[in-house]
């Protein structure tokens, strides 16, 4: 039995802290969320570009450094601490593992590299407005290789160089790889619960689209995409909550109130401890996924479920508890509890919500039971 | 990471299993054998067995070989145990003993005295209870009440306890009495282990929610007890029972069933709305929960035994394990009874599925939410120690025991 990160992760994890407090302290996610025309941090952007972390887990042959999901685990948990106000979830843990899953060894000859170091920005666009997409209610459709349809919101819609698409193509759905800049696309940032992170509504009319993996098959492919995003979206989703633990409890022993740190009341310390408690069960669960991923084990859909639906449920309680905590100034624009609070639903509705990922459990369970 | 056994430890449990599989038969989907019988028979049972354990080596397998143990790495108890949670096996009769009591006893008996009880405890011979909580000491228990009181070579006891497991069928047990109620509550505690077959002990099982009577209250009138059977100084008392309770077993089973797994059979077996209640996405969202939470536990306590596996202390992760597993049982129970619908309130095991398991732990489960630590002392724990925040104001800590007030 060994369940924990080694040596050598460990410390890849405290040198990601340590450039990340430096580097990205939360007056970065806080300029980016209060000007408009800073899409992303592109100083931040370059940086983690230039420490090659976007490549963490691209094999050696593409440009990568070919570590592994375990150690582009723990950046993630830092980058989900510092609010990091940068696409790399939308590139890394989307559109790197999309054409890592699904690309040829053309395409991934010709993308990989320049994802890896940051140069080439990619996203992945599901969504076409408020509700469900399902295969049965897509519009955007693949015809004659070009694209027609809307998506919204695509995380980093707006600034990224190309997007992986789901799209109709004939009986069924298939994924297709779409340059942004191409004709045939036009974008426009939309507002979302969190600025900090930029998203975009996407026209797409007769744009220029490359299949990306079986035609047909881009439902099923987009599942194992998410299976293994949601291990890395709840690694985030698990360091903002141990944040807002930590932002909680440095508030609590600080804070007086009738002659005493309000910490010192059972009201708070209870409070605090259930935070606690689900960030625990969370990191347990994220812990699993994140082993799962490493090894592509069979236990991978439903553990990476598992650590989704903990995280994404830890991180919304300590959010919304930190700022009860706070009280008063915890509701001002001033106070950072708001930068925790909007990412934390942002990332809960990245991937499909709460209840999309325990259906999603529940099937893999009854999989397993009839296996 | 890997979830492997090292070469060694696969080697050991394969071994513990063909012994299992030999001497035990693997559960079912009903109440364990504990649940099954009453105490007495139970008890018969439950020795049986820890004599076999203990004559094959696997009873207190990490303890020292001069305590009737085999001196090997806890994972090897551990190990065990996981093993043995799969098997319909009586338990539930020693681990106050074995966890806390044969501890104490190893770190503050003599070496003739440790001789003389460690191994009977150890082989189920002697059982042993834990005498601290009282009617006005629960959460509270350095606010303890009981006397004792110096004469000649012996201590003359006077008191109540209250909540104390086994105390009708155990032959020894650890107290802690009031010396000195001059002194600060938490500086007038003397402690002890004394033969609850002593003349003057009265013992009173109470009856709980779910009809049973896991618990008593144990009246001392003038019991006398040997200065020689004191453990630790006078007025260490309460230090010696802080250093029992550190010694609570590492939970390391699974907790008690009905869990998600239970749930779901139940919903996949239930009609609603004309179809298994398993496709209604009501009940899949709240097994997901449950699932969550329960795989949380398992993966937390696999973080707890790396630890141990590599000869550390676990972290604090350990704390939640009882926090979360009674709300859970009890809102499972809750939910598989609601599952049954109108059928849902028979307690009948034989007109029910799983033999009423559901029904049963709804009435049990309240008590685990207070056995051991109740819900919110152990959040008050955790906020604490693990969290940093400052303690509580005390109004009682540098007061004379006798003058705190004390209400109802």
């Amino acid at each position: 039995m060994n369940f924990d990160f080694s040596d050598a992760q460990k410390a890849l994890k405290q040198q990601t802290r340590d450039f990340l407090r430096a580097a990205c302290d939360t007056t970065v996610p806080r300029r980016v969320l209060e000007d408009a025309d800073e899409p992303f941090a592109r100083d931040l952007w370059q940086q983690i570009g230039a420490n090659e972390s976007p490549g963490i887990a691209v094999p050696e042959e593409y440009g990568g450094i070919g570590f592994g999901y375990l150690e582009l685990c723990v950046v993630a948990e830092e980058l989900g601490r510092a609010v990091a106000p940068v696409p790399f979830s939308s590139s890394v843990y989307l559109a790197t593992e999309a054409v890592l899953l699904g690309g040829s060894e053309e395409q991934k000859q010709r993308l990989l590299p320049r994802l890896a170091t940051g140069e080439t920005i990619g996203t992945f666009a599901l969504s076409e407005g408020p509700g469900l997409a399902t295969p049965a209610n897509m519009q955007a459709t693949l015809r004659g290789g070009t694209l027609s349809g809307t998506k919204m919101p695509v995380p980093d819609g707006d600034i990224a160089d190309f997007c992986v698409v789901v799209a109709r193509d004939g009986d069924g759905v298939s994924l297709a790889l779409v340059d942004l800049d191409g004709s045939g696309v036009s974008r426009e940032q939309v507002e979302t619960l969190d600025p900090s992170r930029s998203h975009a509504r996407i026209t797409f009319d007769g744009a220029e689209a490359e299949p990306l993996g079986e035609a047909g098959q881009g439902w099923a492919l987009k599942d194992r995409v998410f299976d293994r995003a949601a291990v890395l979206f709840a690694m985030e989703q698990l360091g903002g909550a141990d944040a807002c633990l930590q932002m909680a409890i440095g508030y609590a022993k600080g804070r007086y109130a009738f002659g005493r740190p309000i910490g010192s009341f059972q009201a708070i310390k209870h409070k605090l401890a259930d935070i606690y408690i689900k960030n625990e069960l969370a990191r347990a669960n994220c812990y699993y996924g994140a082993w799962a991923l490493s090894t592509d084990a069979p236990e991978l859909p439903v553990a990476a479920a598992a650590a989704r639906v903990g995280a994404t449920q830890a991180f919304h309680f300590a959010s919304k508890e930190n700022i009860q905590t706070h009280g008063g100034i915890g509701f001002t624009w001033e106070s950072d509890c708001h930068l925790y609070y909007r990412r934390s639903k942002l990332l809960a509705l990245s991937i499909g919500s709460e209840r999309v990922w325990k259906d999603r459990l529940i099937s893999g369970l009854e999989q397993q039971e009839a296996a | 990471m890997d979830f492997n056994d090292t070469p060694e430890q696969a080697a050991y449990r394969d071994e513990v299993r063909a012994w299992l599989n030999a001497n035990a038969e693997p559960r079912k989907d009903r109440p364990s054998v504990s649940r099954r019988l009453d105490a007495e028979e139970g008890l018969i049972l439950a020795k049986k067995w820890q004599a076999l354990k203990a004559e094959a080596g696997y009873a207190c397998r990490h303890w020292p070989t001069a305590h009737g143990g085999q001196s090997r790495p806890m994972i090897e108890t551990i190990i065990y145990d996981q093993e043995e949670a799969n098997y319909d096996v009586p338990t539930g009769f020693f681990g106050i003993g074995l966890g806390m009591c044969g501890p104490i006893m190893a770190q503050y008996a003599t070496e003739e005295q440790q001789a003389r009880y460690i191994p009977p405890m150890i082989r189920g011979d002697e059982v042993w209870c834990q005498l601290f909580s009282e009617p006005a000491a629960g959460s509270d228990v350095a606010g303890l009440r009981t006397r004792c009181h110096r004469d000649g070579d012996d201590w003359v006891v006077n008191g109540q306890k209250v909540w104390t497991s086994g105390a009708h069928y155990s032959d020894w047990g650890i107290l802690v009495a009031r010396h000195d109620s001059s002194l600060p509550k938490h500086k007038g505690l003397t402690f002890f282990f004394i033969d609850m077959k002593s003349p003057g002990i009265e013992i009173k099982p109470i009856k709980q929610i779910n009809g049973g009577s896991n618990f008593n209250e144990v009246f001392f009138t003038n019991v006398r007890v040997p200065d020689s059977q004191r453990l630790g100084a006078i007025g260490e008392g309460w230090q010696v029972a802080i250093a029992t309770l550190m010694n609570e077993r590492l939970a390391v089973g699974d907790a008690p069933p009905p869990d998600f797994r239970e749930v779901m059979k139940l919903a996949a077996a239930c009609e609603l709305d004309g179809r298994s209640a398993l496709e209604d996405s009501s009940v899949r969202e709240k097994i997901a929960d449950w699932y969550v939470e329960a795989m949380g536990m398992k993966h937390t306590k696999a973080r707890t035994l790396t630890a141990l596996s590599q000869g550390k202390v676990p972290g604090p992760e350990n704390s939640i394990g009882k926090v979360v597993s009674a709300s859970k049982l009890q809102n499972v129970s809750s939910f598989g009874a609601d599952l049954m619908d109108m059928g849902g309130v028979i307690t009948d095991p034989s007109l029910m599925p799983s033999s009423a398991l559901f029904q049963q732990s709804f009435l049990y489960s309240p008590g685990l939410r207070i056995a051991g630590g109740t819900d919110e002392i152990l959040r008050n724990i955790i906020a604490e120690r693990v969290l940093g925040l400052p303690g509580e104001i005390r109004v009682d800590r540098d007061v004379p025991y006798n003058d705190i007030p004390t209400g109802n």
